[in-house]
């Protein structure tokens, strides 16, 4: 990986030779939702707060682009970005999810508890399970309230 | 474990000495951001957000705008030292280096102009338009 150091320090492990659990699947997935947050959550947030500041037309351009176009001739390109954003919502819903419950495991294994390879593996899986439900609820709530 | 030779050092094989100041700040952001972005993420579903002035109404409250303030300093304060660590386990050679300059540029212009414009919706005069105020 770092290339070609003429040294003989340990390299990493093969990280394809373990079998694959819980508690690496948690760690990876809060890098991943945590780079998600960072780039993509955090530029859509600037452009929101933009939209805001530019005033309503501006806003509701912002809404069409992201959300819904309720223009009788939408565009082909706000066709796209109108499932695109909600894509980009949803994801973003669950990368906080994950994020904020992996932090807090984070958080508790930082005391020295919980590295015991059941509670370990135990709470890897509640993680991620709750990212996923707390996902689900929440779009179920939104839904719900457009319906 | 000990500090390592100064040639070491000098060679970057060393430790820098701000490890667990990175550690430390990387936590204690992370205890602001469950505070301040769940205050957004609640407010977020609660909100009308297709009504411009609704949004408007809550981003000038000044509890609000100054939440939000906290919020976009600890979240990218946050994001910079996460993002700092992808960088040095991913990125090797001189390119390194251009990517956490490009970091900070990032962090830095992000965090500026989110400040900003906060602080822009919330002292602009109220202007009377349709759906607005």
């Amino acid at each position: 990986m770092a290339g070609n150091e003429p040294n003989a320090r340990p390299r990493a492990p093969h990280l394809q030779v373990y079998k694959w659990g819980p508690a690496m699947a948690v760690s990876i997935l809060h890098r991943a939702s945590g780079d998600g947050l960072a780039i993509v959550g955090a530029g859509l947030f600037l452009w929101w707060l933009g939209a805001i500041a530019a005033g309503p037309e501006a806003y509701a351009a912002f809404v069409a682009c992201i959300w819904h176009d309720p223009n009788p001739e939408i565009s082909l390109f706000h066709q796209i970005t109108n499932i695109l954003g909600k894509v980009v919502l949803i994801g973003l819903t669950w990368a906080f999810f994950q994020h904020l419950f992996s932090g807090l495991r984070h958080l508790v294994l930082d005391t020295g508890a919980g590295y015991e390879l059941k509670t370990n593996k135990l709470w890897s899986t509640v993680v991620i399970a709750a990212g996923v439900f707390a996902t689900a609820a929440t779009w179920l709530y939104i839904l719900a309230g457009a319906l | 474990m000990g500090d390592g030779s100064h040639l070491g050092k000098v060679r970057g094989l060393g430790s820098s000495g701000h490890g667990s100041h990175h550690w430390l700040q990387q936590r204690l952001t992370a205890l602001g951001n469950i505070l301040l972005v769940g205050f957004l993420f609640v407010s977020l579903i609660r909100l009308p957000l297709g009504d411009h002035g609704a949004v408007l109404r809550w981003a000038t409250n000044p509890m609000v705008a100054l939440a939000l303030i906290l919020m976009v300093v600890s979240v990218f304060w946050h994001l910079r030292l996460g993002l700092q660590v992808l960088i040095e386990d991913y990125v090797h050679g001189p390119m390194r280096l251009l990517a956490l300059v490009l970091l900070n540029f990032y962090a830095i212009g992000g965090a500026a102009y989110g400040i900003f414009t906060i602080a822009r919706i919330a002292l602009a005069p109220v202007v009377a338009g349709p759906g607005g105020m």
